[in-house]
């Protein structure tokens, strides 16, 4: 990176500086230029991390009847401790510059760390240009920014270009044909391209090449899957309840939906509409009602473990803080026991929301463990989904269950019409009853049979009379309080219920309505991440007060607002982002540039970030020629270390062993892959991806040696390696070197470097004579399979090794 | 016109070093702190005070032992047995199972006072007995859970629900590792499953890193820590020493530092898979050290003296939280049978661990921790529907725990139920109090020890009030 800042010359050891030291220095150079610090950027970060916990929205803990998060109005600060305009008059400054203890705040008991000077300038500063307040940035609802004139280029380079000349950085080059196509690819559809696909782009010279690209990997079915992987995170999709006995719960279909509802591009609003209230439709159809199961992800218990209340209480909850944080990124489950601390959420806000959720038509914990259900993972309310085959057959096999159940209620009739012959007739009535309850029996084990075999969908169904909702003290499911009304938080639009009491789909209406400031800025924030590894608000499960100041503000509001206006069509959004030249720049930096800016904030470079567990497993099985393309449909289970649901299991789970599947199916792309709560896949947690057990908007990305030990130990990915060296060793009659790049392409979408090369035949070579010496070796780890003819086994052995070493090149976890 | 050429035009025409330098700077600052993070997870960091202990051993008696045939000794109860309880005292209660007013059932075991301090404890625990006096005994223990996978994530992750981290990741993000081939946090099973399941041992919302590493009872102890089939060390040396070699040259190329993290943790990969072989062979210790704790290798009868002996091994190689999680203290029907079993099993290998960690001199800077989720009604409980008999409830008011070690003041009984064992009534201690005590040792300070996480400062305590408990700490 090139500083080219005046003030400094070119190489500013910038990397070497305190954070402190960095953070007075700069303020340094604001003040002497005189320029206004801005409340909710500079000032509001500081008073709540530091003053509202105590003197904050939240009433029952504000000390000194003191709050700090308003100026006006009772307990305001200008009411006592700020004097707009001079800081000596304000009891603010004289308490946060205190050299007694018991009169410095925050005290220095309160494990708040005290204000440096930096952050008591900034104070300072606002006091002195009049203490303004400003509406929490990310309540108020996006208006459209002017757009920089001052640069040529899309509107998402002009707003990143200006902030980039601001620091005195300047954007990079743009990526090479290779890294571009690699890195679109794996963006968009979790997925590195193939061998054709490169050979087809580097060889488009068009001016449309790059366009045709985005616009054929957003057409693809494979966008929706991986779209879906970072919803399904955000929502806490999985496969079993997640709490005691941790049984199979089956919402597959809700999957489907939503990567039917991202390739199709359902607009977002109608992806919000669907998920809130789809029940609520006049005429429900088949993708609403099951697109309204988004209400049944939540953890569930199975009955006979707890209080049914204690569940109930407990499921509302869940559902209200995945509203919250899915859709408008709030942290409304603060609110559960006590005002928010800082953010203007109350206790009522909170239980007002609830009121909207509890009134579900089914049980608080999933029933018994007979019976079609629960084999089946359901839990009424749910839907059938049967193909026209079964549906014939499922109406064939319920008549013979009415006809039975008639046969048995004549033969019970029979019975006790008096007769003639009371006992010969009795012992005659007796027999053909017990026939009657067999054919009866026999008939519902047919249709159960039958049952097992067709999917179906749980969904969201409110009962004919809302139940009432109460504030529930400390939020404790026995010590209900007032009841409230079904309403929204006070500090957002007003509820415009269409008439009587408000419904869900009001509450769906009201959070895609124009004026809601959140919505569309959480979900355009989270594409954003998903695109350049990180969002333009970084704590993309947060827009409240202690959430993160956007790095581009403008650029956020920019998106927003053309994103609402041009109908929340999420694949116009990311073309838009994919064709800037933002996205397109090299990852390509100095040490010095990445340490000064590891996140990529400033968007100085290409951003470069290990992929997720899932992309990682489907290049894998992707570039190996053993993925399984298919799309949508039931969980699958490929094979996983043995014993690890034995660690968790209970005597009666279900299911309590995991049996691999077999076949195609265990090649299924990472997003149809079973995911138990208590002990989520291995290939998929060693690499960062969530229990699911609460909802996800950014995931963590570590380093770590069990990473390592899975990418060069497990056998399902040393399969892989095997597989692809048979692959290139037995269809490409070329010298071992070509081989090599042919493999190395193939894997990491580049050719290798001269001395990359070299290196990797030294490997070959060596390995080959290694294992020609030991063929003992070479039949264990060929598996029993027998090499293609012409190639030696020694030499598909290497070619495993090598293969399976290059896929633990960097590069393979990397999106760069 | 090129970017570059815009956007200097553009700085030199018009634009100063403005105030969003600040704002800038606290983006830098997250990216240095998350690149700090990420770059040596495991390096050791000083704690917030001098810590009396370096590491824990947590002995988790899950499914909720009875304190009544083991600490609490309640002669009254055997006075009182066939009667219900006194109406005040079960007045409000709710059980899993029983009614408050089922019959109450004596002590199945006679007690006996041992050592110096003259604690009582019960006689199925005769190895315990005699290291008494390196204990410190808390019989005041509460909770607010009583299921059991609720309570049992409630000891270890400080909530009900799944998905916060675990004490162990806590000690892990809060203080790092002295183990450079080894997991910083290790779990050990045996006597069947675990209600809480893996989210005991889970990271919650911290970097992952920080997870407990299940050590599996067959194959290689940790995930994928052995070759594949076919795949010799040799070969896979040279592997290692191509993919360092390249990803070392992308990292010239590419300027990412991340690269490098990742080189390193190949390297860390690598000595674990070579040394687990090692620390698994327990026939490496001496008969005398087998013989103290009874281990028998491959016995799955003696699993947990096994993990307990492996414990003090992990333990010796630096790793800092080391939990033994024993199941099968459920016990809702013969709770006299099922008490002198689950025993028979831990009871020798419990006080062989004290034993070995002092004699090796280990014992000053180790934690161990001994207890389960809950405690047991003093009622009986019985149901011909469920063929229970002569059995105890979940009961959550009070439960006995016991420390020793590092940090911990030996020879002391501390806190006392009233003469049912019902309630507490000297010295109440919270669940959260634990948590707090064992951070203390360690020299961390529970309320200092928190995670920014979706714009709150959790710890693992919670919100409330809680304190270590001081009467316990040396």
């Amino acid at each position: 990176m090139n500083r080219i800042s005046r003030s400094s010359p070119p190489k500013t050891p910038m990397k070497s500086l305190p954070y402190v030291v960095l953070l007075s220095m700069c303020l340094g150079t604001a003040l002497a230029h005189g320029e206004d610090v801005k409340f909710n950027r500079d000032v509001r970060p500081i008073l709540s991390n530091r003053c509202f916990h105590c003197h904050g929205p939240d009433e029952e803990h504000r000390e000194a009847g003191l709050r700090l998060d308003r100026g006006e109005g009772p307990e305001g600060a200008y009411e006592s401790v700020i004097e707009p305009g001079s800081p000596e008059d304000s009891e603010l400054w004289a308490r946060i510059t205190s050299d007694d203890p018991d009169m410095l705040m925050p005290p220095p008991d309160s494990q708040k760390p005290p204000l440096d000077d930096a952050e008591r300038a900034i104070l300072r500063q606002w006091i002195e240009q009049g203490a303004d307040y400003e509406g929490f940035w990310a309540f108020v609802p996006p208006a459209a920014p002017d757009i920089p004139t001052e640069f040529e280029g899309t509107p998402i380079d002009r707003f990143v270009w200006r902030r980039l000349s601001e620091e005195g950085l300047e954007p990079s080059e743009r990526a090479d044909k290779r890294t571009l196509l690699r890195r679109l690819s794996l963006d968009l559809t979790g997925l590195p391209p193939t061998l054709e696909e490169i050979q087809e782009f580097l060889q488009d010279d068009s001016p449309r090449a790059y366009e045709n690209l985005v616009d054929r990997l957003l057409a693809s079915p494979h966008f929706g899957e991986h779209m879906a992987k970072y919803w399904l995170d955000l929502v806490r999709f999985a496969d079993t309840n997640g709490i005691h006995h941790d049984h199979y719960r089956d919402l597959s279909p809700y999957r489907d939906w939503v990567i039917r509802a991202f390739n199709d591009n359902l607009p977002y609003d109608e992806f919000t509409r669907y998920q809130i209230a789809g029940d609520l439709y006049p005429e429900a159809d088949q993708d609403q009602l099951v697109a309204s199961g988004f209400h049944r992800l939540h953890l569930i218990i199975d009955v006979g473990t707890a209080l049914p209340q204690e569940s109930f209480t407990r499921n509302v909850i869940d559902r209200v803080t995945s509203v919250g944080t899915a859709f408008m990124g709030l942290t409304v489950q603060c609110a559960v026991c006590h005002d928010h601390k800082y953010d203007p959420i109350t206790m009522r806000d909170f239980y007002s929301l609830s009121a909207f959720f509890n009134n579900i038509d089914a049980e608080p914990e999933t029933g018994g463990r007979r019976g079609p259900d629960f084999r089946r993972g359901l839990q009424p309310p749910y839907i059938n989904l049967p193909d026209e085959q079964q549906a014939a057959q499922l109406a064939e096999l319920k008549a013979r269950v009415h006809a039975a159940e008639a046969e048995l209620a004549s033969a019970k009739a029979a019975l006790e019409e008096p007769e003639e012959d009371p006992d010969a007739q009795q012992a005659e009535a007796e027999k053909q009853i017990k026939q009657a309850e067999q054919n009866l029996a026999d008939a519902e084990q047919a249709r159960d049979n039958l049952l097992v075999t067709i999917p179906a969908a749980m969904v969201m169904k409110e009962r004919p009379e809302p139940r009432p909702a109460y504030m529930l003290i400390r939020g404790a499911y026995d010590k209900p309080g007032e009841q409230v009304q079904r309403d929204t938080p006070a500090f957002l639009p007003p509820l415009q219920a269409a008439e009587g009491e408000p419904t869900r789909m009001d509450l769906a209406d009201w959070l895609v309505g124009r004026e809601h400031p959140l919505t569309a800025r959480v979900a355009v924030n989270r594409f954003w991440q998903q695109m350049f590894g990180v969002g333009i608000v970084r704590t993309s499960e947060d827009f409240g007060a202690q959430g993160a100041w956007p790095s581009h503000p403008d650029l956020l509001d920019y998106l927003t607002v053309a994103f609402i206006e041009g109908g929340w069509d999420v694949k116009a959004l990311l073309k838009e982002i994919a064709m800037s030249e933002t996205y397109r720049q090299t990852s390509v930096a100095s040490p010095e540039a990445y340490q000064h800016d590891s996140a990529n904030r400033l968007l100085a470079r290409g951003s470069r970030f290990r992929l997720d567990s899932e992309v990682i497993r489907d290049s894998v099985l992707g570039t190996s020629g053993l993925l399984n393309p298919e799309i949508l449909g039931k969980s699958v289970k490929p094979p996983q270390p043995e014993g690890l649901w034995k660690a968790v299991s209970m005597p009666s789970s279900f299911p309590r062993v995991f049996v691999p599947d077999e076949g195609d199916k265990i090649y299924r792309r990472s997003v149809y892959t079973f995911w138990k709560r208590g002990m989520p896949p291995p290939q998929m947690t060693i690499f960062d991806a969530p229990t699911r057990e609460e909802c996800i908007a950014r995931r963590e990305r570590t380093n770590t040696p069990l990473q390592a030990l899975l990418m060069l130990n497990e056998r399902e990915y040393l399969k892989a390696a095997r597989h692809l060296a048979r692959h290139v060793l037995s269809t490409c009659e070329a010298s071992p070197g070509e081989q090599i790049d042919v493999i190395h392409e193939t894997i990491t979408s580049h050719l290798p470097a001269p001395d990359e090369k070299q290196a990797l035949m030294k490997l070959a070579t060596d390995l080959e004579a290694l294992y020609a010496e030991s063929p003992a070796l070479v039949e264990e780890l060929l598996g029993g399979e027998t090499p293609p003819s012409d190639v030696p086994p020694a030499r598909w052995a290497a070619f495993t090794l090598l293969t399976s070493s290059l896929y633990n090149l960097d590069i393979i976890k990397t999106r760069q | 016109m090129t970017l570059q050429q815009q956007t200097r035009r553009h700085f030199f025409q018009d634009c100063g070093v403005g105030v969003g330098k600040i704002a800038l700077a606290s983006l830098l600052a997250e990216s240095f702190a998350s690149g700090s993070e990420s770059a040596t997870p495991f390096a050791p960091k000083p704690p917030h005070f001098a810590a009396k202990a370096k590491r824990v051993i947590y002995l988790f008696m899950a499914g909720a032992p009875s304190q009544l045939e083991t600490f609490d000794y309640k002669p009254k109860l055997a006075e009182l047995e066939g009667r219900p309880l006194p109406p005040s005292v079960i007045k409000g209660q709710r059980y899993a199972f029983i009614q408050p007013d089922a019959a109450v059932l004596g002590p199945r075991f006679g007690f006996q006072k041992h050592g110096e301090c003259g604690a009582e404890i019960s006689e199925v625990m005769p190895h315990l007995a005699e290291v008494v006096d390196d204990l410190a005994i808390v019989r005041s223990v509460r909770t607010d859970l009583f299921n059991h996978s609720p309570a049992q994530l409630f000891v270890n992750t400080g909530s009900g629900v799944p998905g916060r981290p675990s004490m162990g990741s806590w000690l892990s993000y809060g203080l790092g590792s002295e183990a450079d081939d080894l997991p910083s946090f290790v779990v050990l099973k045996s006597g069947g499953s675990l209600s809480g399941g893996a989210a005991m041992w889970s990271a919650g919302f911290l970097p992952s890193v920080h997870q407990g590493v299940n050590f599996r009872s067959q194959g290689a102890p940790i995930l994928h820590a052995s070759n594949p089939e076919g795949y010799d060390q040799p070969a896979q040396r040279q592997s290692l020493d191509l993919i360092r070699q390249l990803n070392q040259q992308h990292f010239a190329e590419v300027g990412d530092p991340e690269i490098t993290t990742r080189i390193n943790a190949y390297e860390m990969a690598f000595r674990m898979q070579t040394r687990a072989p090692e620390l698994m062979d327990l026939s490496q210790e001496d008969d005398e050290t087998l013989e103290l704790y009874g281990v028998k290798p491959n016995d799955s009868g003696a699993a947990f003296a096994n993990n307990c002996l492996l414990a003090r091994r992990l333990a010796e190689r630096g790793v800092r939280f080391i939990q033994v999680y024993h199941a099968g203290w459920d016990h809702h029907s013969d709770v006299e049978g099922g008490v002198r079993r689950q025993c028979e099993q831990t009871d020798r290998a419990c006080a062989a661990l004290i034993r070995d960690l002092k004699q090796r001199g280990m014992l000053q800077d180790t934690l161990v921790v001994w207890g389960g989720e809950f405690g047991r009604t003093p009622m009986v409980e019985a149901s011909a529907a469920l063929g229970r008999s002569m059995g105890r409830d979940h009961h959550p008011q009070a439960f006995t725990m016991w420390f020793a070690g590092g940090g911990i003041r030996p020879g002391i009984t501390h806190g006392a139920t009233d003469e049912l064992g019902f309630h507490v009534v000297e010295n109440p201690v919270h669940v959260h109090d634990v948590q707090a005590t064992i951070l203390h040792c360690l020299g961390l300070d529970h309320e200092r020890l928190s995670f920014r996480f979706r714009g709150l400062n959790f710890r693992l305590t919670g919100v409330e009030e809680h304190h270590p408990i001081r009467a316990i700490l040396a």
